[in-house]
């Protein structure tokens, strides 16, 4: 045998093999009661015996799980990542962005909010449109990125979303076509008598892009859901679905808020106040049942601060939105005129406000522009925090996935937890491993 | 598998429902492992699978392969144990006999009636403390095959390996396990991966377009995406492409295929074929269990308690594996995952709260028009 210095190497020893847990960033949020409280009970499976006897270095916090004591193999990951990167992320958000959008849109359409509608209709393509490219730009063969439309496989959420997607394009492109042929003065495209059919068609696509456009945003949970990531799967089992929703109804609430006239956003200030509410709720309560474990790549590193950036930027974006929708109320006689104006220039956006600004300067008189410059600004700026709120989350998610991975301390003591569970219950023929 | 067969279009097809071919699988017998790492050679050259990394040394004992991945098919587990450690294993595996109706002999009338073992085991025989627990030589002397410990001229030889008594050395040969119900075949979106004749799971290289799905689908981090993506072993992988090699269907997932393509040949996979210790045995997956179950009871019957049977059992997580392993501690020790569910098993629920999720959206969006009406 030759003796290199490798000879000399030892595995890490269990203590080695455990890592520190932090704590401290849960400890308000209610974490004690959740899984803690659960699984407390249940230490007689003797298993290490350790954790009982924690305290005597100084550490009397509770224990909110026993430590479960295993030793990986050399801290190697059990599982793998998918190799999804920032464009998946921008996907993530963009989906929720583009599905909600298309409700705004479509809701405009029937409640005659023209600023609202070409803002939604046209933030919904472009976000599509980005999102496609980026979901194609993530494979590992891009050129053959066609295949997806080889089968419907309902046990695919891949396969699914990209059926959702591309019906979601469909409507979303036509509906765009029409704003953009308007906006061009029904002059630009080259329809001739097509245009007729086109215009025609408005409420169908907008029907079938709205279709659509609530499972655009929440299928990608369900996507999250169903691997075998533990951050991903833990989720996706306790409640992400509901996440991502709110989280798409206050990208395209905040998306539209920084986009279209004050006058014509007070649906999409509600909607995104409903999504700021419900990310803020499934989020805490998708946490609880989550095995500390599985919760904790959430909580610590990059991942952690881009939650965490999220959580601020939710707060931020809600009460300025909160704002914005009482001075619009309180103020709503002013903004009308303004409104109308701005809907009169009939511009995407932005611009249609502005136009509608400079129209309405002229209209009535400086108070009344002052109050409509306070409230757009707000506007911009509390919708643009829920937007980036929106994408702090998606992205803190899928990061937070990925780096669950990377130590396979969340693989297995979840699965252990489970497994003791389960064996505590009674239930001793379902394990993998068996003496027999 | 872009292979075709022979006789093309008739074998491939033909086959497809052809009962006559049982479900096929590997039963891995650790404990008689050598850790030679054949098969690990024979996989990459039968495969022509690219290298993996750059040669380096990972500091994992004799493990510098790391883990399975695009280009690793079988890799090669070494754990290196003390006493401690040995005895948590046994204990823990004595634990899981005792799960349920116990149907092996208590380890006390074992030690009664104990035999005065020939050669090696007789060495470790001796061994035994009176508490009646064996110390650890015996699992050294385990590695020798079944039929080695026939009655020989060694007999009064003590081949215990010195200085080993308080150190054992566990080498498991890891692969993919060819689920029942397979993560990464239900996850993905283009049909590239499909269940073979063999029962076997198998990705099309000139479908799969990419997309990663699968490698987060599979509980066990088998599959994955042959670039130099986001996944890496601790070791730093960036020079993966220094080397200047021919690097065949890049960018799509890969895996053992339970070499399809000499299966549909009537050959065993290459891994099998080459292992000098039968440690790989391949065949009917039925007869795998069979053998495993055996196998295990018999190791249990000299008192290792610590062997244990993974994936044999049709009702975990994964429906049973068609790669059924024989290991000498918990599995998360070899890198496994101790309690794998296949994740589309959730989806039905994952569905259902999407749907509710999507309906609220809907009822948001709409009592926000509402909310909003004008005067």
């Amino acid at each position: 045998m030759s003796t290199s210095e490798y000879d000399s190497y030892r595995p890490p020893e269990p203590e080695g093999g455990r890592r520190k847990r932090r704590r401290g960033g849960r400890g308000g949020s209610g974490g004690p009661e959740g899984p803690g409280g659960r699984r407390g009970g249940r230490g007689g499976n003797g298993r290490g015996g350790g954790w009982k006897n924690r305290g005597a270095d100084g550490n009397r916090e509770m224990p909110m799980v026993e430590d479960v004591e295993f030793t990986s193999y050399y801290g190697r990951p059990i599982v793998k990542a998918p190799p999804w990167g920032d464009e998946i992320g921008t996907y993530l958000f963009l989906g929720g962005l583009a599905g909600g959008s298309s409700l705004l849109g479509f809701g405009a359409q029937l409640t005659d909010r023209p600023g609202l509608r070409i803002a939604s209709r046209m933030t919904a393509i472009a976000a599509t449109g980005i999102g496609g490219a980026a979901l194609v730009a993530d494979l590992g063969r891009p050129e053959r990125f066609l295949n997806m439309m080889r089968v419907v496989k309902v046990s695919s959420p891949m396969s699914l979303g990209t059926w959702i997607l591309s019906g979601f394009g469909v409507g979303s492109g036509v509906t765009f076509a029409i704003e953009l042929d308007r906006i061009t003065g029904e002059k630009l495209l080259p329809l001739g008598p097509l245009r007729k059919v086109l215009h025609g068609l408005e409420t169908p696509a907008a029907v079938e892009s709205a279709f659509f456009a609530t499972p655009l945003a929440a299928y990608t949970a369900v996507l999250l859901g169903a691997t075998a990531v533990p951050t991903w799967n833990a989720a996706g089992r306790n409640g992400l679905p509901y996440v991502f929703v709110s989280s798409a109804s206050m990208a395209a609430g905040g998306a539209a808020m920084a986009l279209a006239p004050v006058a014509e956003t007070g649906p999409a200030r509600l909607l995104a106040l409903a999504g700021t509410a419900g990310e803020a709720y499934a989020m805490s309560a998708m946490r609880k049942r989550m095995h500390p474990a599985e919760v904790d790549p959430m909580d610590d590193g990059e991942p952690g601060h881009k939650l965490h950036r999220a959580e601020k930027l939710l707060i931020a974006g809600a009460v300025g939105t909160a704002a914005v929708e009482v001075g619009a109320r309180v103020f709503a006689k002013k903004l009308e005129r303004g409104g109308v104006g701005g809907s009169g220039g009939g511009v995407a956006g932005a611009i249609a406000d502005a136009v509608g600004t400079v129209v309405g300067t002229s209209v009535s008189g400086k108070r009344s522009w002052k109050t409509r410059a306070v409230l757009r600004g707000l506007s911009v700026v509390s919708g643009a925090a829920l937007a980036a709120a929106s994408a702090y989350t998606r992205f803190g998610v899928l990061e937070a996935g990925i780096e669950s991975t990377k130590d396979p301390r969340h693989v297995v003591e979840p699965q252990r937890a489970r497994l003791e569970e389960r064996r505590a219950a009674g239930i001793t023929d379902d394990s993998i491993t068996t003496g027999r | 598998m872009s292979t075709p067969t022979i006789d093309g279009g008739a074998l491939a097809d033909g086959h497809w429902h052809d009962s006559a071919h049982g479900r096929k699988g590997f039963f891995t017998d650790t404990s008689i492992c050598i850790g030679c790492k054949a098969c690990e050679v024979a996989c990459k050259e039968w495969n022509r699978n690219p290298q993996d990394g750059t040669f380096e040394l990972l500091g994992s004992s004799y493990d510098n392969t790391g883990s399975l991945g695009a280009n690793t098919w079988r890799h090669v587990a070494f754990i290196e144990q003390d006493s401690d450690r040995i005895e948590k294993a046994r204990e823990s595996g004595r634990k899981l006999v005792n799960l349920g109706m116990p149907t092996i002999r208590p380890r006390t009338d074992e030690n009664a009636g104990a035999q005065p073992l020939d050669g090696a085991l007789g060495a470790a025989a001796e061994g035994r403390t009176s508490a009646g627990l064996p110390t650890t030589p015996e699992l050294g002397v385990d590695l020798l095959a079944p039929g080695a410990l026939e009655p020989t001229d060694l007999s009064n030889v003590d081949t215990t390996p010195p200085d080993t008594a308080d150190f054992r050395w566990l080498m498991s040969s890891d692969v993919c396990k060819h689920c029942t119900h397979a993560g990464c075949l239900d996850v993905c979106p283009t049909g590239a991966l499909f269940r073979t004749e063999f029962d076997t799971v198998v990705v099309q290289n000139d479908v799969c377009n990419g997309c990663g799905t699968c490698v987060a689908g599979c509980p066990f981090g088998v599959i994955e995406r042959r670039d130099d993506g986001t996944i890496n072993t601790p070791t730093d992988r960036d020079d993966r492409k220094a080397a200047d090699m021919d690097v065949p269907n890049a960018g799509t997932a890969n895996k053992c295929t339970l070499c399809y393509d000499r299966l549909v040949e009537g050959q065993e996979p290459a891994c099998a074929q080459t292992c000098p210790t039968q440690s790989i045995k391949f065949g009917d997956r039925d007869d795998m269990v069979d053998q495993a179950h055996d196998r295990v009871a018999e190791l249990h019957a000299k008192g290792l308690t610590e062997a244990r049977l993974y994936g044999a059992n049709p009702n975990d997580g994964v429906g049973g594996t068609g790669s059924v392993f024989l290991l000498l501690d918990e599995p998360e020790v070899y890198g496994l995952p101790p309690d794998p569910r296949v994740a589309t098993k959730d989806l039905p629920k994952m569905y259902a709260n999407a749907g509710i999720a999507a309906l609220g959206m809907v009822a948001a969006a709409g009592l926000a028009f509402l909310g909003s009406r004008r005067s």
